[in-house]
């Protein structure tokens, strides 16, 4: 199809292609710089040498960081909570959605059950009582603390019960004629065609699990039930010595360079740029469905 | 009654544990919102704590901090709420401009990648590369004979790099909604523009901000939710002492009144208070939404 442009359209074209290509490279290019930072010489990096390209290669910064255990456990609580987290919060999230997804007329209840979950998306109990309700049931301290206060992802309930309400109405009443319960119909019959669906919002819950910190800073007593992104927090971001507790301070002793705080921000990014390509493919669907409907 | 429950029983055993988990977790915290009214004494727990009427909320606005407080989380918030609307609108139709898809795509990757990074990570590296001694930032501001500027503990700047920080990690995301919008847009639309002798310009002015027109109006009235809502994960990561003045913000307040100085009551005052009028911002645009976008959350 050949299309007529005009010379200005053209020069625009490419203007805005530039523009757009620095962009994309902007909002990468401080990752890359961090990249650069943690496999460079410590002192290539203190001399200021070091852009987007390592100076001096190295791996030290990142055997040092394999080499503390302190890394290694908070990295250890941070799958344990994805593992478990993910599955309780995709197993509720499908539990949920498929009543909910329901006509008024199919399951009477169904539109109280649904402003009771979307009456929390809209008020709060706010921090201090969301901490003595979490403490009150003993969790504080263990790793159950930070997968099932947030068991149910309201958010992904909405997105998934709007999916299945766009599948078509036969399917499951022919299989309801053969004799199927609602339990073999969501099973066999509703969660098999809404993978597309269900694998952005596992990847969602792997991220929104991953990337959790506050709740781990705040319930955990212990340093060594931190999961990384708590971990992280304490020795990188609060550098402010005032706020130090003499824990922190210890564990501040750890990491006494750029490299080596630039290894562990990248050991903490790299598992959510290891699922991104699979983000990627779905969630662009996913987002789109979740918060734009007819 | 009996009967429907029992006929619809398979149902209500689906929602139950998630029935129950949320009344624990999300309603047990709101009925711990009375301690917002008590002098919480850890010994007597919540309901034997005695009673306070509004001593709290009055010792909270007595405080010289409040006021300022509230200031900044408006302030910070209604910008990025700006902000993170006409960038994002901007971005999609500059993009929809481009032909080649393979372009269009490695774009689109590129720019909603730190939305899925947290804000413990971009807040180390922006600690790092804002440094006003060693950061990247400041050595290329150096090299053209800018003074070094301490984005992250100067008053001055601290807001600007908040907002500018915020929409950097979070307009890529937002373009891909935008960008759904305009590619539903008729191509016939177009070419009947084109035949009445519109330029590139002239369509985008007709009939692309047009199509896009309902999707915005219906995002810029949920944003309006966020009115209290400055980014409690990016400002504590990225806020210091220093910097209280322009950045300390709601939640940040609460943290440390509540959980560094252990003032339940007070900090739960507080709470309540963001509680309250974020609900009646929410239900708000929720309402306008359903109103004039006709949206439905469910």
């Amino acid at each position: 199809m050949a299309v007529k442009m005009s010379s200005g359209y053209r020069l625009f074209s490419m203007i805005n292609t530039c523009f757009l290509l620095l962009l994309g490279v902007a909002c990468i290019l401080p990752l890359l710089h961090i990249l650069a930072l943690s496999f460079s010489s410590a002192s290539a990096v203190t001399a200021g040498e070091v852009t987007f390209w390592p100076v001096d290669w190295t791996t030290a910064a990142y055997e040092n960081v394999f080499g503390k255990k302190e890394y290694l456990v908070a990295f250890w609580v941070s799958i344990q909570r994805v593992v478990i987290g993910v599955s309780i919060n995709m197993l509720l999230t499908i539990l949920i959605a498929y009543p909910l997804s329901k006509e008024n007329s199919q399951f009477p209840g169904r539109t109280l059950y649904a402003w009771y979950f979307v009456f929390t998306m809209l008020f709060s109990g706010g921090l201090i009582p969301w901490y003595m309700t979490i403490k009150a049931t003993g969790l504080l301290d263990t790793i159950w603390a930070l997968v099932i206060p947030s068991a149910v992802p309201i958010f992904n309930v909405i997105v998934l019960l709007n999916f299945f309400r766009g599948l078509p109405k036969e399917l499951e009443e022919s299989a309801k004629l053969d004799g199927a319960g609602p339990f073999t119909v969501l099973w066999r019959i509703f969660v098999p065609l809404s993978m597309p669906s269900i694998a952005t919002l596992l990847l969602f819950a792997i991220v929104g699990h991953w990337n959790s910190w506050f709740d781990g800073l705040i319930l955990a007593n212990h340093t060594e039930n931190y999961p990384l992104q708590s971990f992280l927090q304490t020795i990188i971001i609060k550098l402010d010595p005032a706020y130090l507790t003499p824990r922190d301070a210890e564990l501040h002793a750890l990491v006494n360079n750029r490299t080596s705080r630039a290894a562990q921000i990248f050991i903490a990014a790299l598992p959510i740029l290891m699922v991104y390509p699979f983000l990627q493919r779905y969630f662009v669907k996913g987002i789109v469905l979740g918060s734009v409907k007819e | 009654m009996v009967s429907a429950i029992r006929k619809y029983w398979p149902f209500h055993l689906m929602i139950l544990p998630g029935f129950l988990l949320v009344l624990v977790y999300s309603y047990g915290p709101m009925a711990g919102l009375v301690i917002a009214f008590k002098k919480f004494m850890p010994s007597k727990g919540i309901w034997g704590s005695p009673w306070l009427g509004m001593d709290n909320f009055n010792f909270v606005m007595s405080l010289p901090d409040t006021s300022q407080v509230i200031r900044n989380t408006i302030i910070i918030a209604l910008m990025k709420m700006v902000v993170g609307l006409i960038v994002p609108i901007t971005i999609a139709i500059l993009l929809n401009e481009v032909r080649k898809a393979a372009f269009k795509r490695t774009v689109q990757t590129l720019i909603y990648l730190p939305h899925f990074l947290s804000w413990i990570i971009l807040g180390g590296i922006l600690i790092d590369i804002l440094s006003p001694s060693q950061g990247i930032v400041n050595k290329l501001l150096g090299l053209f004979g800018f003074d070094p500027i301490f984005f992250l503990g100067d008053n001055r700047w601290f807001r600007f790099t908040l907002v500018f920080s915020d929409v950097w990690k979070e307009f890529g995301f937002s373009t891909i909604v935008y960008l759904a919008a305009l590619t539903s847009i008729n191509p016939v639309l177009y070419e009947a523009a084109e035949i009445d002798g519109a330029n590139r310009w002239r369509q985008t002015w007709h009939v692309t901000l047009p199509g896009m027109l309902p999707i915005i109006v219906l995002l810029g009235t949920l944003s309006l939710g966020n009115v209290l809502n400055a980014g409690f994960d990016q400002v504590f990561n990225l806020y210091s002492v220093p910097v209280y003045e322009t950045g300390d913000i709601i939640d940040t307040y609460v943290y440390r009144i509540g959980i560094e100085k252990a003032q339940y009551g007070i900090a739960t005052a507080v709470g309540l208070f963001k509680s309250v009028v974020s609900f009646i911002f929410i239900s708000l645009s929720y309402f306008l939404a359903y109103r004039f976008a006709n949206y439905r959350i469910f």
